[in-house]
């Protein structure tokens, strides 16, 4: 730590502030390490990547000084100047400035800058200095500075910027003591900057060069690694074969890794669940706690672990700089329907789940072209799809390799589906772009970081939080839905009795949709779950679950055994087109309206993605009933 | 070779590992303003590094940073002619 001998000077500046509830704003370029050092200092679950722009909200947590002083620190988005131009950029101009509403101004900020390219990020640190709030400068990847060769006189760049500066690498952790030591202190503000940096850009570079300079700043070597690895991930040919193995390789592991873990969990389900069972009487809490809560909720966390898998993968293609390779190559696809690569990123995340994709669009400039990814992203596959499709694929697909060991057919299948929700994305996009959100083609401009080794400490943080999540869904709203549910399923008495699952409230509303979903080729339990799963997609699996859980026979023969004999194959994969295109999840449709301020584009997409879905639901039942 | 209108050269035209300084950027004012950002400042020697497979968009290593441009964005950063003019 240099710089905060300084801080001396902070005796000038009322001690209030130093005890009061402080707030701190990280900011820095993309791809500086902003996120992985807010969740150094705050613990909070965070997600991290290595290509611009994933910090889409400015994310807040609370982190713990070692005097027992709560502060709280806010992750503003990566910007390269603070200018508001973008989304991005006006939300972190509007949080420093304090002309965010309902935003506390921030008490002091900690920026950030990737050490191994100095020159260009040093010109964030004008305008962000000349905001006059303490700041600390961080000058993060220290470990990388120092293996290629590059140096830095620290105490040197502190006097001339006039602010502490301090050495670290918030991936391994090293040099965060100074930065707790300025978050103890609270430094003065800044010296004034000169005045010419923040003319124009040239003039802020030239300012910036000047600082390095003068802190015998020596530039690092290439990074050889990326320029090696790139020559292969870019290649001609071997790129694109490499996307591909990549993928196939993604699909293959959440079915064939993912079994093993899965089949743990089924065990402990049905153990626990029979413990449960055995300890009580008959009773309809019993009843309820098996055929409700274990049935219902336990048939939706069995694909945890599948999940998990899907997770990781994409965690590692994001934090090794994979990502931004992958938007490049895709980029000329993306022109071809009138998007571009950055539209790739947010229907990247799709695949995981659409809400944090859709806040992912903020980054797009073009408002139109923003639109219509928002529109598009629901039709990705994701993560919330994947328990449908494994098991009605499990429940009708036998497992028979295809490409020998490496793809067998239940991940051919999957991938089928994922290719579907693809295309449909792809056309949707062609026809909107070609038509109402028509706009001139746009540019696309990316950097591409250098590669960098996913931590375990940060795909870990990743899996524990996907699990947190998913959890929490299982025992909220899929519990929730559950014990209605068998409520439902358990009413009106009949005689004092309870009723056969046909003559309930819910069979009588799965009954009563029948006509409209027969031509599709499913039967009225399969209704009750399409209502059940406007809460959330995964939701009928728990539905089909509990419904099929109250026949005995059923219950003996286990639920893909149970489906095999209640649902024709046609109707099976009618069923699985149907949820590749059907918008249902209120969540989304929630962010949807937020995002778009209003109700018209929800309530287009939501009407939109019901009418495709039931059209393809019926061509599939259609077509294969034809073949069968 | 495609020369641009006024003869100089633009990014474009690099082969993969030659450099040139650049002139000028021939775009609006938002873009423009993002890419000098980016490094790409008037006077900023520009090497051509890789591209995507199919040569669009293609990686230019400028300021230490590698940046992925569309061809037509590339196309109006023009180079300083390498001969000094008369």
């Amino acid at each position: 730590m240099s710089g905060c001998d300084d801080c001396a000077l902070a005796a000038l500046h009322p001690p209030e502030t130093a005890t009061g509830a402080g707030v701190v704003a990280i900011i820095g370029p993309p791809n500086s390490g902003k996120s992985t050092l807010f969740n150094r200092l705050t613990g909070l679950r965070q997600k991290v990547a290595n290509y611009p722009g994933v910090t889409v909200e400015q994310r807040v947590g609370n982190a713990t000084l070692a005097s027992g002083r709560e502060i709280t620190l806010v992750d503003l988005p990566g910007v390269y100047s603070l200018s508001p131009r973008s989304e991005d950029e006006q939300v972190a101009h509007d949080i420093l400035t304090g002309t965010m509403p309902d935003f506390p101004r921030p008490d002091a900020v900690l920026l950030i800058l990737d050490s191994t390219n100095l020159g260009r990020h040093l010109m964030l640190a004008a305008p962000v200095l000349a905001l006059g709030l303490p700041t600390i400068v961080i000058l993060n990847m220290a470990d990388d500075l120092k293996a290629r060769g590059g140096e830095i006189d620290v105490q040197a760049l502190s006097r001339q910027l006039g602010a502490p500066v301090v050495l670290a690498s918030a991936a391994r952790g090293d040099g965060l003591e100074g930065i707790w030591e300025f978050l103890a202190e609270r430094c003065a503000p800044p010296a004034p900057v000169d005045a010419s940096a923040l003319e124009t850009i040239p003039k802020c570079r030239a300012w910036a060069a000047r600082m390095g300079k003068h802190a015998a700043y020596q530039a690092p070597a290439p990074p050889i690694w990326t320029r090696r690895l790139d020559a292969v991930f870019l290649h001609p040919v071997w790129g694109p074969v490499i996307f591909v193995a990549v993928v196939v390789t993604v699909f293959q592991a959440i079915f064939s890794w993912a079994r093993p873990m899965m089949d743990a969990v089924q065990t402990f389900i049905t153990w626990t669940g029979n413990l449960v069972g055995a300890a009580l009487p008959a009773s309809p809490l019993r009843s309820l706690l098996i055929e409700g809560v274990w049935s219902g909720v336990g048939s939706v966390l069995v694909f945890l672990p599948q999940i998990l898998v899907l997770f990781l993968f994409i965690g590692i293609l994001e934090d090794s700089g994979y990502l931004a390779r992958a938007a490049l190559i895709a980029d000329r696809t993306m022109a071809r329907v009138g998007l571009q690569g950055k539209s790739f990123i947010p229907l990247l995340s799709a695949y995981a789940c659409a809400v944090p994709a859709i806040l992912a669009t903020r980054t797009i400039e073009n408002k139109r072209d923003r639109i219509a990814t928002i529109l598009v992203a629901p039709l990705m596959t994701c993560s919330a799809r994947l328990p449908v499709y494994a098991l009605i694929i499990a429940a009708f697909l036998p497992e028979r390799p295809v490409l020998g060991p490496l793809l067998g057919t239940r991940a051919t299948a999957m991938l089928g589906l994922y290719l579907l929700g693809f295309l449909a994305a792809f056309v949707t996009a062609r026809v909107l772009k070609s038509s109402i959100l028509k706009s001139e083609r746009g540019s696309f401009v990316m950097e591409m970081p250098p590669y960098r080794r996913p931590t375990v400490r940060s795909l870990g943080l990743r899996l524990l939080d996907r699990s947190k999540i998913f959890l929490r869904r299982a025992g909220t709203v899929i519990l929730a839905v559950a014990i209605v549910l068998w409520i439902f399923a358990h009413l009106p008495l009949v005689h004092g009795q309870l009723p056969a699952v046909e003559h309930s409230i819910a069979g009588q509303v799965g009954h009563a949709i029948e006509p409209v979903i027969r031509p599709l080729g499913f039967n009225w339990k399969i209704g009750v779950g399409l209502i059940t799963s406007l809460a959330a997609r995964e939701v009928i699996v728990g539905t089909l679950g509990t419904l099929y859980g109250m026949e005995p026979d059923a219950r003996s023969r286990g639920l893909q055994q149970a489906l095999r004999q209640d649902l024709t194959p046609a109707g099976a994969v009618a069923l699985l087109v149907f949820f590749a295109f059907a918008m249902q999840c209120m969540s989304t449709i929630a962010v949807v309206r937020r995002e778009t301020a209003g109700w018209k584009w929800p309530i287009i997409q939501f009407t939109y993605m019901t009418v495709l879905a039931y059209g393809g639901a019926f061509l599939a039942n259609r077509i294969v009933s034809a073949f069968m | 070779m495609q020369l641009s209108g006024n003869g100089h050269l633009s990014l474009v035209e690099l082969r993969r590992g030659e450099h040139g300084i650049l002139d000028r950027l021939d775009l609006p004012a938002d873009i423009s303003q993002r890419l000098m950002e980016l490094g790409f400042l008037p006077g900023s020697p520009v090497v051509a590094a890789g591209s995507a497979p199919g040569g669009d968009p293609r990686v230019f290593r400028v300021d230490g940073a590698e940046i992925a441009l569309r061809r037509e964005t590339a196309a109006r950063l023009i180079l300083r002619a390498s001969n000094p003019e008369p």
